[in-house]
């Protein structure tokens, strides 16, 4: 019999489900499919849910609910979970690699044994899927990096790493959606904010979302970001079929 | 102008909350809200307001408040000097906690330190009008979102009032305080548990810990014997709720609060249940602290009663009973006899 799906006690408020080990899509799948399927179940007292890399925690109110009878429910729920390829939209993200905004680009280039033009082409070449958000609102962690590009995070990490600067460590890339600090090795920056709370949906990318990377020069970085500091800018025209 | 609490003097920690923003976790959102919902949820009674109004959260020491409106109703919920110095001038007087009381324009109200615990509530009838940040009205400072201006009050802040003037009505009081609770804060052991030793999980239990000096909305550190993991302390980064109690790899307890993250990489040991949220919530640097391990059915029941005896609580509010000392001073200006103020109050001259 296989250990997962486990079920885990966050108190009397939570249990999450693990659905296997590590960073796989597979896993991640499932732990999307479950999300969804509770979202459209919209169960009595289940608060919400939150999707991480292998697991999905269910939040509830019990006073509403208790954990015996939401964890029958969604034990009843999981064998009909169906994995799919795709859940989210396909987002074409502006970065502008230029050296001034991307400070680690040449350091990444060197320890991988590749140019800076190979990096910005490796990365722009990769789909990326958001595995899930967290750390800060808004912040997406985004697995499918081309493993020629993987290290360790930054023995140092920076004190303020500024906004929409994107990054790459591990298996990861990520766009920072505030200054915060950050032990992310910079090698660009879009002119998007992945935050905005004068926009109606405040934060862009959501778990199951897909991205890819596209390079752009630094003029265009430029009238982009005028116009996301205006409101004018239009996100919608970054998502692309797939 | 508009109706509008100004803010004279912001006290050390002071910022507008509710009962947390809830629904946006999963794109990174932290819940933030009240640290004693209780409390909060009290204040919120005695002026009549839904339960789950925004309210002035105030942290260790209290503001000074003057009113720009006609009126309004105000309750503060906690254990603080309050101080009201009429607009009309003369001697300042003392208000009760957990009662309800009509301010008019011009008077200044001062909470002073919060003598018990480390947080209070003021609510005001009606509300603030301040737009709601993704449904709440809680601010998540870290961020710069929600609440007034995304932040902790500063002098000179003018808190827009939903109301010009407040509410007909008799003022009303607590019949009774609510009761914390004492002893261990209650647990339920995971979701990590199997992630430390058992001289570990036995450490966590039998230990005394105190609040460091590293306590504040998001979250307590704790300071006492170290808790020993079988294999490190990282985990891949999954969700939290409140009251999650992580141990980094310095083998020393965090308790996650209302602006926690909402994810974490590191193992936790045990959830404080959420009837033993407020207690913690009211924790300060300092206070020390033990825990014992209860099941999930348990720490169920365990809520249930305490929203039970909470809802007697709300629902035995009743009209303030006079009150002796203010009430002579307010009858000898109206110039009554003060026979009948002596056989009103049973206070002998």
């Amino acid at each position: 019999m296989s250990a997962y799906p486990q079920i885990r006690a966050f108190g009397d408020t939570g249990f999450s489900v693990e659905f296997g080990e590590g960073i796989d899509r597979g896993v991640n799948a499932m732990v999307m499919a479950l999300h969804a399927a509770l979202r459209d179940a919209a169960l009595p007292g289940v608060v919400e849910t939150i999707p991480s890399f292998r697991a999905l925690l269910v939040q509830y109110d019990p006073l509403v609910t208790s954990r015996a009878e939401l964890e029958a429910k969604v034990r009843d729920m999981l064998p009909g979970l169906k994995a799919e390829a795709s859940v989210g939209r396909l987002w074409s993200l502006p970065v502008c690699y230029d050296p001034e905004l991307a400070p680690d680009l040449q350091e990444v280039a060197e320890r991988c044994g590749l140019t800076p033009d190979d990096v910005v082409a490796k990365h722009c070449a990769s789909r990326f899927f958001v595995y899930m958000l967290g750390f800060m609102p808004g912040l997406a962690y985004l697995g499918g990096l081309d493993e020629a590009l993987h290290m360790p995070r930054r023995k140092e990490p920076r004190l303020k790493v500024p906004q929409s600067a994107v990054a790459i460590a591990e298996s990861m890339s990520t766009i920072y959606p505030w200054e915060s600090p950050g032990g992310w090795h910079l090698i660009g920056r879009t002119p998007l904010k992945l935050f905005d709370a004068a926009r109606d949906e405040p934060i862009l990318l959501a778990a199951g979302d897909e991205v890819t990377f596209r390079s752009v020069s630094r003029d265009d970085y430029a009238a982009m970001l005028a116009q996301v500091e205006a409101g004018r800018f239009d996100y919608d025209a970054l998502k692309v079929a797939s | 102008m508009s109706a509008a609490l100004e803010i004279v003097a912001p006290g050390l920690m002071t910022s507008v909350q509710d009962l947390g923003r809830y629904g946006h976790q999963a794109l990174g959102m932290p819940v933030a809200g009240a640290m004693d919902p209780v409390a909060l949820r009290l204040a919120n009674a005695l002026v009549g307001n839904a339960e789950n109004a925004a309210a002035l959260e105030i942290g260790y020491l209290g503001p000074t408040v003057t009113v720009a409106a006609d009126s309004v109703r105000v309750a503060f919920a906690g254990a603080a000097k309050l101080t009201l110095q009429l607009a009309g001038g003369g001697e300042p007087r003392l208000l009760k906690p957990f009662r309800s009381a009509l301010l008019k324009r011009g008077d200044r109200l001062a909470i002073g330190a919060v003598e018990e615990g480390s947080v209070g509530y003021l609510a005001v009838a009606g509300g603030f009008a301040i737009q709601p940040f993704l449904g709440s009205l809680s601010t998540y400072m870290r961020a710069g979102l929600g609440g007034f201006e995304g932040r902790a009050l500063k002098a000179g802040d003018r808190l827009p009032l939903a109301l010009d003037a407040a509410p007909q009505g008799e003022e009303q009081e607590l019949a009774e305080t609510f009761d914390y609770g004492t002893g261990a804060i209650r647990v339920v052991l995971g979701p990590q548990e199997d992630r430390f030793t058992s001289k570990g999980i036995e450490t966590f239990l039998s230990e005394t810990y105190t609040v460091t000096k590293e306590a504040d909305r998001m979250g307590l550190r704790l300071e006492g014997a170290v808790i020993e993991h079988t294999k490190g302390a990282d985990i891949a980064s999954e969700g939290l709720v409140t009251g999650s109690i992580q141990v980094p790899g310095n083998g020393k307890p965090i308790i996650l609060m209302a602006d926690r993250q909402t994810t974490g990489g590191y193992t936790k040991i045990a959830t404080v249940i959420s009837a033993d949220l407020p207690r913690v919530g009211r924790l300060k640097p300092g206070d020390s602290l033990t825990f014992a391990a209860v099941s999930v059915e348990e720490a169920e029941g365990l809520r249930r009663a305490q929203e039970a005896a909470l809802r007697r609580l709300i629902e035995g509010i009743r009209p303030a009973q006079p009150d002796v000392t203010l009430d002579l001073a307010a009858l000898y200006n109206e110039n009554l006899i003060s026979g009948m103020v002596d056989a009103r109050t049973g206070v002998g001259r």
